[in-house]
This record gives structure tokens, sequence and C-alpha cells, in this order.
């Protein structure tokens, strides 16, 4: 085993992986990693936004191109194609959800990040929150309350069936479609930071590994996580297009006239 | 009598069956874009966006598959 860097890794990893303790000794508890890479992925996009439109000209620089490629795609791609015309006012709420998720998701590639903050669940509940209030308040603004709620749950069906389609549609619209929206930002993340651990930290337990021939596995354990950390590039990106299109399908649905 | 016994958590089984429909199911979305777009080509961009749509409410099974692995793993 001479000249082989043996790291002593636990092995496989687990969810208290995705727990780090508070930044340095006195922090208080909720100042870890993911605060501050919270607070960083808000910078990122505040002053990026802030600093391309700062002075903007009629032929574009570079980064208001991207800026404004960046609102043009939610605008026209999701706000306007999923909602409509009347959904252009939601354009600025998108936007921001997106580029906010984005960045969020592209963290758990960086070096020395290496992993999302939407890699725990509460961070998405809350963005999912913030779109399930808005859906349910312009649902309300626009339909009454009652309105709303029989606008949600009544299917144009035959009575009988209604039974069986007013606890579904009741599920979908007020429990299901929130919980899921959460849930499929935080698994793909935390399946995507397992994922890279595994291969990483497996490259290491087949190193460590008593038979040779087991050795030279490691590298391709390695290579895989090289593949991998591409796919999650193209998984983050794909998140947060996603989440931003939910977003704007329920918004559609809610604000629909008649079924 | 025992016939058989797993060790370890059974979780991990559990997810690989989890995953077969949504598997099916992702695939069958992905086949069915390609298929619409390659029929008419001037669709693919109105189509794009149910195939997300279907897509996020297909995954969507599997990722419960590999939360609930984790949280009744133990």
């Amino acid at each position: 085993m001479s000249g082989l860097v043996l790291a002593e890794v636990p092995f496989p990893p687990s969810v208290d992986d995705i727990f780090p303790p508070s930044l340095w000794e006195s922090a208080p508890e909720w100042l870890t990693k993911f605060s501050l890479f919270l607070w960083l992925a808000v910078a990122v996009v505040l002053i990026y936004f802030l600093v391309s439109y700062r002075d903007p000209k009629i032929v574009p620089t570079k980064k208001q191109w991207l800026a404004e490629s960046i609102y043009g795609f939610v605008r026209e791609g999701v706000a306007k194609d999923v909602i409509g015309h009347e959904g252009l006012r939601f354009a600025p709420y998108l936007a921001s959800l997106f580029c906010f998720i984005l960045v969020g998701n592209i963290f758990s590639i960086v070096p020395l990040i290496q992993v999302s903050p939407n890699a725990h669940i509460a961070f998405p509940a809350v963005l999912a929150l913030s779109t399930y209030g808005l859906y349910l308040y312009q649902g309300f603004k626009k339909h009454g309350f009652v309105g709303y709620l029989k606008h949600a749950t009544v299917l144009p069906a035959p009575w009988f069936m209604q039974p069986l389609l007013l606890p579904i549609e009741a599920l979908q619209a007020f429990i299901l479609q929130p919980v899921t929206l959460a849930l499929r930002l935080f698994a793909n993340m935390f399946a995507g930071h397992m994922l890279l651990l595994v291969f990483t930290l497996g490259g290491f337990a087949l190193l460590n590994a008593e038979s040779l021939f087991l050795k030279p596995v490691a590298l391709v354990s390695w290579a895989m996580t090289i593949a991998l950390t591409f796919f999650e590039l193209l998984i983050a990106a794909l998140q947060a297009y996603v989440f931003t299109l939910l977003t704007a399908n329920y918004l559609a649905g809610t604000l629909a006239e008649e079924h | 009598m025992t016939l058989a016994a797993v060790s370890g958590s059974l979780a991990a089984v559990g997810y690989g069956l989890a995953a077969i429909g949504p598997g099916i199911g992702v695939g069958i979305i992905f086949a069915s874009y390609i298929q619409s777009t390659a029929r008419q080509p001037e669709s693919a961009g109105l189509t794009r966006t149910y195939m997300f749509l279907g897509f996020a409410v297909v995954e969507a099974l599997a990722l419960l598959g590999i939360a609930f692995g984790f949280v009744f793993g133990k």
C-alpha cells in the first residue's frame, strides 16, 4: 500500500452529510454553509442585474445582452407562452424565481461549494409556498373565495362521477401541487449531491480495497464523477426551468376563465 | 423457518422497483416528442413546453421514491 494516498472516508454517504456544522465555533446554529451560499446566490443575482442594467445602451453590451436574453426567455418562453398575454405581469416574479434557482442549483457543481442550498427541503419549500400563496391569492381575487374553490375542484363531468373527482381535484390543487413543486427541486438537488458523493467516496473506498484488482477501478469511479458533474449542470438548468414552468402553469390554471 | 433473508437497507431495492414506472414514462415522453418533431418539425417549439411539463410530472414519482427511501430507510 506504499505510495498510495489513503484517505479515511466514511462510506456510504448518508443524510447526515448534508447537515454541516455552523461556520465557526461560536456562530449561531443557523449560520451554516447553506445560509451563506443562499445569501451569495441572492447577491449574485441582484448585483448582476443591477450592474448590467446600470447604464443600458441601445446597442446592448455583452452583459446587458445576457441579462436581457435571460429575462426575455422567461417573459416570452414561459410567461407569454404558458399563461398568455395577461401572464406578462408575472414575468418579473417568474424571472427572479428562475435566476435564483438556477444560481442556487449551479452551486452544486462549483468547486469548493459543491452543494446546492436547494438540497435542503426548507429552501425549495419556501419557494413553493410563495408560488402557492401567489396562485391562491390570484384565484381568490379573480373568482372570489367560493368561486375559486369551485373553479379548482369542480370539473365538467356527469354528477355521478363527482364524488370520485372532487377529492382528487381538491387534493391536487391544494396539497399535491405545492408539495411536489418543493419536493421535485429538493429531491433532484439532494439526489445529485448524493450521486456525486457516492462516486467520489466510492473511488476512495475502492482504492483502499484489499484486492489489487479493485484499486484501478477507483479511476473509473472518478471518471464517472466528472461525467456526472456535467450531467448535474444539465439537471440544474432543467430543474430551474421546470420550477418556473410549473409555477406559470399553476397560475395559468388559476387564471383560466372556465374549463 | 426463514427461506431467505436480506440484510441492510431494503430501501435500495424498493427504489429500484419504484423507478421502473417513471423510467418507462419518461422514455415514452421523450420518444413521443422526438416522433412528433420528426413528423412536423415546425411544431417543435410548441410541444417543447408540454414535453417538459409531462417530464416533470412523471419524474416526480421517481423523486418521491428517492425522498421516501431516505425517510423510511432506517
